[in-house]
C-alpha cells in the first residue's frame, strides 16, 4: 500500500514537472509570439505614420491649388463662390455610391464643406 | 533483516536462577540496555531529519540568495508582456485641425553619424559625402576624419534617397541612426501657430525632439508625454480656411505693395481662432534663424497677428460709440457736435473731411468722425473708458495658447490725461494686436459677453462676463453694417453675406518719436453676418500703397477692405455659413448642372 503511494506520488510529481515544463515552454512561445507582433504594430505604425505624413503631403492645399489650376479647364471646374451652396437632397448620386445619410433639412445640415470630416484611411 | 532479540534474555535468567543468582538484576541490565539502543536511535534519526530541514533551509536561502544577486546585478527590465508597443507610443504627439487634419506629424529618418577609426578611405568618403550633400565641404570632412576622434554627428536626418547613396559609398565608418524628424506637411500654412521643433538631446539610436516656438513649445510637455498615448493636439484652425485666408492676404499684400500683412478670423461665440495669418511667413520644416541685428518685427518669425502690437487707429471708435449706449448716454440718432478742429493740450484733433456741424452717433462711426467720437469720449469720462477698455482685455495678454503672445503686452498710458482719453477713443496712444482687437470686437458683438481667444478646438460657447447689453451689442453690429453700406468700407460688401466692419488707418509711430509720414497701418475690423454675428475678422496691411482712381491710396477702406471682402467671400463658404440672399433655384439649377 505504502509503495503504491509513493509510487503514485512519484508519478504525480514526474506528470506535474513535465505539465509546468511544457506551460513554460508554451507562455515562451507565447511571449516571443507577442514581441513578433509587437514589432510588427510598430512596424505597421510606423508605416502608417509615413502614409499619412504622405496623405497629408499630398493633400497640403499649395500643391492642390495648383493642380486645381492645371486642371482647371479639363475638369469644368468653376471659382468657388457663395452661389454654388445647395440641399444635398438636391443632388443626384450615381447609383453605384450611396448617398450619405438623410440629414433633416436644417441651416447647420447643408454644410456639408465645412462640417464633413476628412479621413484619410 | 535485522535480528530479532527476545524481550527477556531467558538464557541468562535460567542461568542465574541455577546459580542462585539474582534474576532481576540480569533483567534490568537488560532493559537499560534496550532503553540505550532505543534512545540511540532517536537520537541518529532526530539528526538525520535536523540535517534533511538544514539542507532545505540552505537550499531556499541559496536559491534567494542567487536570484537576489542576478537581479542586483542585470539591467532593470520591465515585463515582456507589460513592454507593449511602447516604441510606437514614445513618439512626439501630432498637430491636427479643427476636423482633423494633420498639421504636424513625425516622420522616422535615418541620421548619419560617422566612426573615423572605422573608415578605409577617408579621402574617398570626403569626397562622396561631399558630392551627396552640397553644403558639405570636403576638406572640412576630411579634416573631421583624420582629427583623431572617434565619433561625429554629420546630418540630423537625412532621406531616404541620400541614405541610399551613402550606402553605396560602401564605407563601413559611416553609420545610421534611425531619427523620428518633425514635419509640417502644409510647409509654410500656419507656420506662425505651429512654430517649430528642434531636435534636443541626441543618441545614436534617438534623439528628443523640442518645441522652439508657437503651439510646440507652449503644449512642448504635453505632447511628448508618453501617457498621452499618441493622441493628436487638435487646434481650432481650419486647414482650408487657413489656406484661403493666406492666399488672398499674401494677394492683397502684393497687390497693395505693403510689407506686412496680418489677419484673425475667430469664432465669436466660442473664442476659437479659426484662422490666424501673418506675412510674410516661413517654413516650419526649415525654420529659419533670428535676426542678430535690426529689429525683430521684421523677422519672417515674427507673428504679426499676435506678437505685434499697434496703433489701430479708427477701428477703436465703435468701442466708444457702444459704451456711450451702454451707459444710456446717446441713442444712435442723437446729434453729436463735429464742428473742428478741436484743440486739447496743444494738440488739434481733425476730421478726414469737414462732416459739418452735426452728425448722429451712428453718423459718427459711418463717416469715422475722430471730433465726434472725442465728444462721446467726453461724456464717458476718464474713468469708465478706462474701466470699457479693460473688461474688453485690451490691457493685458490676451493668453491664447502661443507662447509669443507673453510678450505681446498693449502699450498705454500710465497718466492717462484728458489727451490720452480723447486720442484713444479713436484708437491713437493705445498699441494692441490684432489678436487683442479680434477678441474685444467677438465680445462686443457677440451679445455682449467676454471672449478670451483660444487656439484650441473647443464645442461649447464661453459664457465670459457681460460686457455690454445684447441691445447694445445688436446696435452696434448694425453701425457696422451701415459703415459698410453708406460709410467708409464701402469695398466690404460681399454678395450674400451682410458684412459689418470699421475701418482704420494708423500713422505709424517712428520710434526716434512722432509719426512717420505717408506711412499707414491699415485695418479693417470686420463682422459677419451682421445681423446674427458668427466671425469676426481683423485684415491688417502694413504700409500699403496703391494708385487707384489715379490717386495714391493708402487708407483702409481702399486698401484693408477688399483684401477683408475678398477673404470672407472666399472663406465663409468653407465655415459653412449659408448665403443670405442667394436664389435656391439657382442653387438647384447650378447643382444639376454639375453632373
Amino acid at each position: 500500500m505504502r509503495g503504491l503511494v509513493t509510487f503514485l506520488s512519484a508519478f504525480v510529481v514526474v506528470a506535474l514537472g513535465y505539465w509546468a515544463y511544457h506551460q513554460n515552454i508554451l507562455t515562451q512561445q507565447s511571449i516571443r509570439e507577442v514581441e513578433r507582433l509587437q514589432r510588427e504594430i510598430g512596424l505597421e505604425g510606423e508605416n502608417l505614420s509615413v502614409l499619412r505624413a504622405e496623405w497629408a503631403y499630398l493633400n497640403r492645399p499649395d500643391r492642390l491649388r495648383e493642380l486645381v489650376d492645371l486642371n482647371f479647364d479639363r475638369l469644368g471646374l468653376l471659382p468657388m463662390s457663395p452661389a454654388q451652396f445647395a440641399v444635398m437632397d438636391e443632388i443626384v448620386w450615381r447609383p453605384e455610391t450611396q448617398p450619405p445619410e438623410a440629414v433633416p433639412l436644417q441651416a447647420e445640415n447643408i454644410l456639408f464643406s465645412a462640417s464633413q470630416t476628412e479621413e484619410p484611411l | 533483516m535485522t535480528r530479532r532479540i527476545a524481550l527477556r534474555p531467558l538464557a541468562r535468567i535460567l542461568e542465574a536462577r541455577a546459580s542462585g543468582a539474582n534474576p532481576d538484576a540480569i533483567e534490568r541490565e537488560n532493559l537499560a540496555r534496550r532503553h540505550e539502543q532505543a534512545r540511540d536511535r532517536m537520537r541518529q534519526r532526530a539528526e538525520s531529519r535536523l540535517l534533511m530541514l538544514a539542507t532545505a533551509f540552505f537550499a531556499a536561502f541559496l536559491t534567494v540568495g542567487v536570484k537576489m544577486t542576478t537581479l542586483a546585478g542585470s539591467e532593470p527590465e520591465e515585463p515582456h508582456i507589460a513592454r507593449s508597443a511602447a516604441s510606437v507610443l514614445g513618439t512626439r504627439a501630432d498637430i491636427v485641425d479643427r476636423q482633423g487634419r494633420v498639421l504636424a506629424t513625425n516622420l522616422v529618418t535615418n541620421s548619419l553619424y560617422v566612426q573615423p577609426n572605422d573608415l578605409i578611405d577617408p579621402v574617398t568618403a570626403a569626397a562622396g559625402l561631399a558630392e551627396i550633400f552640397p553644403d558639405l565641404e570636403e576638406d572640412w570632412l576630411l579634416r573631421r576624419f583624420t582629427s583623431g576622434s572617434s565619433f561625429a554627428w554629420l546630418r540630423g536626418s537625412i532621406s531616404p534617397e541620400q541614405q541610399q547613396r551613402v550606402h553605396d559609398l560602401g564605407e563601413p565608418g559611416l553609420l545610421f541612426g534611425p531619427r523620428d524628424m518633425r514635419l509640417y506637411p502644409n510647409g509654410a500654412l500656419a507656420a506662425h501657430v505651429l512654430g517649430g521643433a528642434r531636435f534636443g538631446e541626441q543618441a545614436v539610436n534617438s534623439a528628443e525632439i523640442l518645441g522652439v516656438a508657437g503651439i510646440e513649445a507652449q503644449f512642448d510637455a504635453e505632447l511628448r508625454d508618453p501617457a498621452r498615448n499618441g493622441e493628436p493636439l487638435q487646434l481650432s484652425l481650419d486647414l482650408t480656411v487657413q489656406a484661403a485666408v493666406e492666399e488672398v492676404l499674401a494677394g492683397g499684400m502684393t497687390l497693395m505693395n505693403a510689407i506686412g500683412a496680418a489677419a484673425v478670423l475667430m469664432d465669436v461665440e466660442t473664442g476659437e481662432v479659426i484662422s490666424l495669418a501673418s506675412l510674410p511667413d516661413f517654413d516650419p520644416n526649415a525654420r529659419p534663424r533670428p535676426l542678430l541685428v535690426g529689429d525683430q518685427a521684421d523677422s519672417p518669425l515674427f507673428n504679426r497677428a499676435l506678437q505685434g502690437v499697434y496703433e489701430l487707429g479708427s477701428v477703436f471708435k465703435i468701442f466708444t460709440a457702444a459704451q456711450a449706449l451702454e451707459l444710456d448716454l446717446v441713442e444712435p440718432e442723437t446729434m453729436i457736435d463735429t464742428r473742428g478742429p478741436l484743440r486739447m493740450a496743444g494738440f488739434s484733433i481733425e476730421d478726414f473731411s469737414n462732416y459739418g456741424p452735426e452728425n448722429s452717433v451712428t453718423d459718427v462711426i459711418v463717416r469715422s468722425s475722430n471730433i465726434g467720437t472725442v465728444r462721446l469720449a467726453e461724456m464717458i469720462g476718464t474713468e469708465r473708458q478706462q474701466e470699457f477698455l479693460r473688461s474688453l482685455g485690451l490691457f493685458e495678454t490676451t493668453g491664447i495658447e502661443v507662447v509669443e503672445q507673453r510678450a505681446a503686452r498693449p502699450l498705454y498710458p500710465s497718466r492717462w490725461t484728458d489727451l490720452s482719453r480723447a486720442t484713444i477713443s479713436y484708437g491713437h496712444g493705445i498699441s494692441v494686436s490684432p489678436l487683442h482687437l479680434a477678441a474685444a470686437y467677438a465680445s462686443l458683438l457677440n451679445g455682449g459677453t467676454r471672449v478670451r481667444p483660444t487656439i484650441l478646438r473647443r464645442d461649447t460657447p464661453q459664457e465670459g462676463e457681460r460686457v455690454v447689453s445684447e441691445e447694445v451689442s445688436a446696435l452696434a453690429a448694425a453701425m457696422l453694417r451701415q459703415v459698410v453700406t453708406d460709410g467708409t468700407a464701402s469695398l466690404g460688401e460681399v454678395e450674400g453675406y451682410e458684412v459689418g466692419g470699421k475701418t482704420g488707418s494708423a500713422d505709424k509711430p517712428d520710434p526716434e518719436g512722432g509719426y512717420y509720414e505717408g506711412r499707414l497701418l491699415s485695418t479693417f475690423a470686420s463682422v459677419f453676418p451682421a445681423n446674427d454675428p458668427q466671425y469676426v475678422l481683423i485684415v491688417t496691411l502694413d504700409e500699403p500703397n496703391i494708385v487707384m482712381l489715379g490717386e495714391e491710396r493708402r487708407t483702409a477702406g481702399w486698401t484693408a477692405v477688399p483684401v477683408a471682402a475678398e477673404i470672407i467671400r472666399r472663406a465663409a463658404p468653407l465655415l459653412g455659413l449659408r448665403p443670405e440672399s442667394v436664389d435656391p433655384e439657382l442653387a438647384y439649377q447650378l447643382s444639376s448642372a454639375s453632373q
